[in-house]
């Protein structure tokens, strides 16, 4: 509490908050938690997640349905419901502090440095309004200017995300854009007020891979001129490969793995990466092998299983002595420079297994 | 059962097995398996009525005249982006809708006309698998009596009487017999699909058509699926047409692949041809837009080729070859005549005037259309020269390969297509190297699946 009120105070982001690897981090997530509570019981969604993203870096977010990466996405932006929601922990834009901040001071900054692209565009877009209108309207929202010169702005920003006929189609509905044409003015939308973190949540899971190409490719390239930092929330490790620098795995509401991306790939530590990557069909491989599925299914995040949450779906889960598997939750333990990870196996198991018994599956 | 599944699958194998000596054979002898399902010129088009009179207006073309066939124990995946038909394709094959025009042959008999009542003995051979594993089960059915439904319905009284034959089906998808009682609703997504899987696999059928079977489900439990459809097929000897927008997928379940576009079969071949040498431009596109988990060939984007825009309406589909609005090949002819379907090489049917990894089909037409100079600027530089190298060494090849029946036409096409790269001043390197791969390569690879 008391990091809150020097925070309130005005204290600056360079606090003891945040940790000496994070200097320079434009976002911080500290230790960040997400509480729902329902007829059923507490949902923990996020259970302690830490995170930082640079500015022109892109943290890639993996998870199964389930595993609190988008909640995580909506805690960073504010966007979760107060009535129901209990959010403890410290998110940090730009040396500012927004878990206690003023709401309204919060809803200044969200579109403004901080903006969002949602995974369906459809329902993420009134269907009522033109989609000019609702450009305007973000523009409007945070910048003194005239409609003219809004609708001037929000023209130029269709024409850059790549609508053809941006004059005329700002005039257009929603419903009157195909699938990859509406997530391409949400991404307008999104970047009218050129913002300096931009969270894109499966932007393109419900696109064809063509179209997803062109989205990604899009999502790059503005990325490369306006130099924001990005968070990739998706469960396809195909994107993740393709477009981030670091990349966070997250399990039952918890970060189980956290490195640059070529570790990640490379040498990945977790069991459940493991399993995601064994479980993944790979036109770039040859099919001769069976895919590896992770056995059983998420866990509830109403019952979270005790000690490590994967450990019901581990196959090395009896490795460890003591049943310590089951009784004491692992902590993210650093395996060398950015790397981290929360597994009971010892760093020897880990490589020899990962050498010896997945990497040559894959 | 499970004994004469097994021999079943020995000789499934055995089958399997001997599949790939016969591609090498020059004449594509993988057509000797026996066919299952025939379909011919198949269309279904959905009229657009308006006004007081409800009049047509329109229609819209899913699928518009399409040839393929399914033999026995085989899986034929079908790929494409949303709205090319390939959903219609399969209601369409399994005569949930009714074709417009063509012919639909069942193990040799037309059901394209046949009545409901005449169809109901075939709805045991021919089963669906459907995306939605939370819509295509009724939440107010027990799983007991959804399992059970196919015996109700068709009348069948399994041995052992109804309950144990779907515990047994229950246990064959790896759920517990014991949730004969238990709600759709208790179940996980995953769990629902497998549940989607023992009524398909109920009446013993003998080909199962999975639309988007495992789109819905998470990574790790999508391979769990994977594999059990793959088990079952094994085991039972099934027949699978799988219809998917996963290329990743489809290319792991696959033996043979159509891509489908506007209703369309742009490509139809056997596994390893298509994913080592995709003969049509769409293809290729398609295949180097999909995301690679692997970090270090994130420098080589040059490869990826990016299409402009999306897919044109099926209302109003494009004259001549239905892609040459954003294909980079396209020339005048690509616009007044549509390509047919041949086969260009042993198991491998493409419809396109200029295909890649092969002569020109149409190598008198060079000026590019305007819609393919802009989508050319949008492909790396490198992509059309790997495929000018590669279409250049083929056609070579093919020139000095090919048998007496077809020498003289090949080698004139792969002069004149020489000549016209030429013309078109790209680099044009014999690399025979590049193309050892592209014909029917290992069998090792089709047997072990």
């Amino acid at each position: 509490m008391s990091k809150l009120e020097k925070a309130a105070l005005g204290e600056p982001a360079t606090d003891v908050a945040a940790p000496s690897d994070a200097q320079d981090a434009f976002l911080s997530v500290r230790d960040l938690r997400i509480h729902f509570n329902t007829d059923d019981g507490l949902v923990k969604s996020v259970d302690g997640v830490s995170f930082d993203v640079r500015r022109g870096q892109t943290l890639g977010i993996v998870g199964e349905s389930g595993s609190g990466k988008s909640v995580t996405s909506l805690g960073v932006m504010g966007l979760h419901r107060a009535a129901n929601a209990t959010v403890s922990g410290e998110v940090w834009l730009d040396g500012q502090e927004l878990i206690g901040a003023d709401p309204d001071e919060v809803r200044r900054l969200r579109g403004r440095k901080m903006a969002m692209i949602f995974q369906d565009p459809l329902s993420a877009m009134h269907p009522y309004y033109k989609v000019g209108t609702q450009i305007v309207e973000a523009y409007r929202v945070h910048n003194k200017v005239s409609k003219k010169v809004a609708r001037t702005r929000a023209i130029e920003m269709l024409d850059r995300v790549g609508i053809p006929e941006p004059a005329k189609r700002i005039d257009g509905y929603p419903h009157e854009f195909s699938g990859g044409m509406r997530q391409r003015a949400m991404i307008a939308m999104a970047l009218v007020n050129n913002p300096e973190l931009l969270i894109a949540d499966e932007p393109t899971t419900a696109l064809d891979v063509t179209v997803q190409a062109q989205i990604l490719d899009l999502i790059r390239d503005l990325q490369k001129e306006f130099g924001s930092a990005v968070i990739m929330i998706t469960h396809d490790l195909g994107v993740v490969a393709e477009i981030a620098d670091d990349v966070l795995v997250m399990y039952g509401g918890r970060c189980v793995e956290r490195g640059p991306v070529g570790e990640i790939f490379d040498q990945p530590q977790h069991p459940y990466t493991w399993g995601l990557l064994g479980s993944m069909p790979r036109i770039d491989r040859d099919t001769a092998d069976r895919l590896i599925p992770v056995k059983g299914s998420p866990p509830s995040l109403i019952n979270v299983p005790s000690g490590c949450a994967f450990h019901p779906r581990c196959p090395y889960a009896d490795l460890p002595k003591g049943n310590v598997t089951r009784t004491v939750r692992p902590e993210l333990e650093q395996v060398e420079g950015g790397h981290w990870s929360a597994c009971h196996l010892s760093a020897e198991d880990r490589t020899r297994i990962w050498t010896e018994e997945i990497a040559p599956k894959l | 059962m499970s004994e004469t599944n097994k021999t079943d699958a020995v000789e499934d194998a055995a089958g399997k097995a001997a599949i790939p000596q016969q591609a090498s054979a020059p004449e594509g002898g993988s057509a000797e398996r026996e066919v299952l399902l025939r379909v011919t010129g198949l269309t279904k088009h959905f009229p657009i009525k308006k006004g007081l009179l409800q009049r047509q207006v329109g229609a819209v073309k899913a699928v518009d005249g399409i040839d393929f066939e399914v033999r026995k124990g085989e899986t034929l995946g079908v790929v494409g982006e949303s709205g090319c038909g390939k959903s219609t394709m399969g209601r369409v094959i399994t005569r949930l809708q009714d074709p417009t025009s063509g012919t639909i042959e069942f193990e040799g008999r037309d059901i394209t006309r046949l009545s409901t009542g005449k169809m109901r003995p075939m709805r045991r051979d021919v089963q669906m698998i459907f995306q939605d594993p939370y819509g295509s089960l009724n939440p107010r059915h027990t799983i007991g009596s959804i399992v059970s439904a196919p015996f109700r319905l068709q009348g069948v009284e399994p041995e052992g009487g109804v309950k144990k034959e779907v515990q047994r089906l229950l246990e064959l998808v790896g759920l517990n017999p014991e949730h004969y009682n238990r709600y759709p609703h208790e179940f996980s997504g995953g769990q629902r699909q497998r549940i989607g899987i023992a009524r398909a696999l109920a009446l013993k059928p003998k080909l199962v058509v999975a639309d988007e079977p495992v789109s819905a489900l998470d990574v790790s439990i999508q391979a769990q699926v994977v594999n059990l459809m793959d088990d079952l097929q094994e085991e039972l000897g099934l027949t699978y047409v799988i219809i998917a927008h996963d290329l990743s997928v489809v290319r792991h379940v696959s033996d043979r692949i159509a891509v489908m576009y506007l209703g369309k079969i742009v490509e139809l071949a056997d596994r390893n041809s298509l994913y080592e040498a995709p003969m049509h431009p769409y293809t290729k596109a398609l295949m180097s837009a999909v995301p690679v988990p692997d970090p270090k060939r994130r420098g080589t984007k040059s490869e990826r080729i990016l299409l402009r825009g999306d897919v044109p309406s099926p209302i109003a589909p494009p004259s001549g070859c239905r892609f040459h609005t954003r294909c980079w090949k396209a020339t005048e002819i690509c616009k007044t005549t549509e390509p047919q379907l041949l086969e260009l090489k042993p198991g491998q049917r493409v419809a396109c005037h200029h295909p890649e990894n092969f002569a020109d089909q149409a190598p008198q037409d060079t000026v590019l259309l305007t819609a393919a100079k802009e989508a050319s600027e949008l492909v790396g530089e490198a992509v059309l020269e790997e495929s000018a190298e590669t279409s250049a060494a083929v056609a070579a090849e093919v020139a000095a390969a090919e048998p007496a029946e077809a020498a003289e036409e090949a080698s004139v096409e792969a002069e004149v297509s020489e000549a016209e790269l030429e013309t078109a001043e790209e680099p044009e390197s014999e690399e025979p190297e590049a193309t050892a791969e592209a014909p029917e390569t290992d069998s090792q690879e089709s047997t072990d699946k």
